[in-house]
């Protein structure tokens, strides 16, 4: 497996960029995350990994808040990200969510043109001063995004009319304009053939080198490709998380073993 | 399914029986007694005998209408026993020729499918030719009407006095009919009413969709349903007993003049009537876009507010814009509210507190009473129903292309 790795893979310490303690989120009666302890580090690739149904999507979509959105979820513990309690009351959601920037499982790019889609960011969060400014940022964006030579002479075309994979990429490249520390992806590939994922994949290999990227994956492939360090959940519990190359070929717990084994899952 | 040939016949039959039998018993009737009569007569003979074979008998009635009558009952009943006879007969034909038919190879499901797909068609085809028959009607008595006043006149004229002098002499007025007037006051109750609609509709859709908590949304959702089941008669009786006179009082308090049956009157109640149709279809609107667009704009760090007028108003408006224009043809078709409420004579104005008139007013006032079908005043109301047609056909026509040409922009 390690020779799919795409990553040159360097332990030296780094900074923690967002952490969680003690992590419980309920829906209603429903316990989805139990205890959960994380420390997601700058510029590394984080992998969640786990059966559907773990907990690992609810547990990304908290780095953000936005399970805030959901009426009956309740959650407690403490994510911190940079030091500062994300839960704290003081802390604006909106002003969150600019900084950990998300992209989901299915592309949804807005009923808008490209260009107006990669500008919303921007355009929300007065990043840019004057049109050329934007240009440059929309631009940027779209080449970061690996999509720039595909859409560069039809921006004024519907972000809709892509293909399923440039759809993605554009979403991508959409959260990138924003400027976030933290990018999360929920399944970012599971929509996409093979080839757009590995389009994908080779992105977010590039990002890592500006931002912090977590990623959820139902292919333990796919993490293996992309990631430094992986957690695996289970019935809501972080299972076990550390090294990719580890967890892949020397996990600890015997439940990692089962799943990355095909045995349960 | 065999006996659906039967069925057919049994419909027949009974529809036939009674004019065959009738023509039968007419033409046997003695000489000379249906002699230098006219049809209107004939049918009168007709009748009685019938109400005779009925056990209606009034007094004495020639003995040539009691035989006819006999012979009537007589006919009657063997068409009865014919048709039951029949009717078994080719029942059992069926069910033997059906029960042959029956095999592993035979494909009844096909038969089923071209019956059913026939009936369809009928009901589709019937549809659209009630509505040619409808305009039909209505376009011949338009033409008819247009023969007396010129359609120049009709169309631009701004004087609208139906009362033309029935016999010599009369004192009345000349008769004018210029539909500017008329036409002018449905758009002023029309804008009133969608004035107050289109912002109170827009806002309880967009409050029951994003933030009505999920028990406020379960209870005034059908209570907002309920509102659009309310019968125009009684929403007129609010106009006329409350709103109006409400209105009236505090113009009068700020020394406006105002008239009691205003524009303002109606169209407000009206527009409260326009409320449910516009916030149902806005709703519509609104919970069609996915919900990935609305956790799109979110998770780029967008307030509320800003996903709403960002992204989900416009992947709304083709659904929204589609609604309103809906709302305005009802509103310009709107009959009972502006009966009661509002006025009946003809103004030229777009002043809400003064009285004004509707087409929809006008062809009911011109429809009412005794009056002869070759009378302008009568054939004005086909004009005006004919004009009101078009407008809010052309007013649908673009309402569906709206929805239709926008409605996948997202996907």
């Amino acid at each position: 497996m390690n020779d799919m790795r795409k990553v040159e893979r360097d332990v030296d310490a780094r900074e923690v960029k967002i952490s969680a303690r003690d992590c419980q989120v309920w829906y209603g009666d429903n316990h989805a995350i139990k205890d959960v302890n994380v420390d997601i580090e700058e510029k590394t690739v984080t992998a969640f990994i786990g059966p559907s149904g773990c907990g690992k999507s609810t547990f990304l979509r908290c780095l953000n808040r936005m399970n805030d959105m959901i009426d009956n979820c309740r959650i407690e513990g403490t994510i911190t990200l940079d030091g500062q309690d994300i839960y704290d009351p003081r802390v604006d959601p909106v002003q969150l969510r600019a900084k950990v920037g998300m992209v989901f499982q299915k592309p949804n790019p807005f009923p808008k043109s490209i260009y107006d889609n990669i500008a919303y960011g921007p355009r929300i969060h007065g990043l840019a001063r004057g049109k050329a400014e934007l240009d440059e940022i929309v631009e940027k964006s779209l080449r970061r995004g690996a999509i720039w030579d595909e859409v560069k002479d039809r921006l004024d075309a519907p972000g809709t009319g892509l293909s399923g994979g440039q759809q993605q990429r554009l979403c991508i490249a959409r959260a990138i304009a924003t400027q976030p520390e933290v990018l999360l992806m929920d399944e970012p590939c599971s929509a996409l053939d093979p080839i757009a994922t590995a389009q994908v994949e080779e992105l977010i290999d590039e990002l890592r080198k500006d931002y912090s990227v977590v990623i959820v994956t139902h292919s333990m492939q796919q993490a293996a490709r992309v990631s430094h360090k992986t957690a695996f959940f289970h019935l809501g519990n972080l299972v076990e998380y550390g090294e990719t190359g580890q967890i892949f070929t020397n996990p600890r717990d015997p439940r990692t073993e089962s799943y990355i084994t095909g045995r349960i899952g | 399914m065999s006996f659906i040939p039967v069925f057919v016949l049994i419909l027949l039959w009974l529809a036939l029986q009674g004019p065959v039998i009738t023509a039968i018993v007419m033409n046997s009737l003695p000489d000379g007694a249906l002699e230098g009569l006219d049809s209107g007569a004939r049918q009168l003979i007709q009748a009685e005998i019938s109400s005779i074979a009925a056990g209606n008998i009034f007094g004495t009635p020639e003995p040539w209408k009691m035989e006819a009558a006999r012979q009537l009952v007589r006919l009657h009943d063997i068409s009865v026993w014919a048709l039951l006879a029949i009717t078994l007969g080719l029942s059992g034909a069926l069910v033997l020729f059906s029960r042959r038919r029956v095999s592993a190879e035979f494909r009844a499901r096909h038969g089923v499918e071209r019956i059913v797909s026939g009936l369809m068609i009928f009901c589709a085809v019937v549809a659209i030719f009630v509505t040619l028959g409808i305009i039909g009607s209505l376009l011949f008595e338009t033409l008819k009407f247009f023969e007396k006043v010129p359609f120049t006149k009709f169309l631009f004229g701004i004087n609208w006095e139906p009362q033309i002098p029935i016999r010599e002499g009369q004192v009345a007025a000349a008769g004018a009919f210029g539909w500017v007037p008329v036409i002018l006051g449905t758009m002023v109750i029309t804008v009133v009413a969608l004035v107050l609609a289109v912002p109170v509709g827009l806002m309880s859709a967009i409050y029951l969709n994003e933030f009505a908590p999920k028990w406020f949304r379960a209870t005034a959702k059908p209570l907002l349903e309920i509102l659009a089941g309310v019968p125009t008669v009684v929403y007129g009786f609010f106009a006329i007993l409350v709103v109006a006179p409400v209105i009236r009082d505090f113009g009068q308090s700020l020394g406006l003049d105002v008239s009691p049956n205003t524009a303002l009157a109606a169209g407000g109640v009206m527009g409260v009537m326009l409320i449910p149709f516009i916030s149902s279809f806005a709703d519509d609107a609104l919970s069609a876009v996915p919900q990935a667009l609305r956790e799109g704009a979110l998770g780029l760090g967008a307030t509320r507010a800003e996903m709403m007028t960002t992204v989900l108003f416009p992947a709304a408006i083709p659904g929204i814009v589609g609604g309103v224009l809906l709302a305005v043809s009802r509103a310009i078709g709107e009959t009972m509210i502006v009966v009661m409420a509002a006025g009946l004579m003809a103004k030229m104005t777009i002043n809400p507190l003064e009285s004004v008139t509707t087409v929809t007013v006008q062809i009911v006032t011109l429809l009412i009473g005794d009056t002869s079908f070759d009378n302008p005043k009568t054939l004005a109301a086909f004009a005006l129903g004919m004009m009101l047609f078009i407008v809010t056909l052309v007013i649908n026509v673009f309402a569906l292309r709206i929805v239709r040409k926008y409605r996948e922009a997202y996907d």
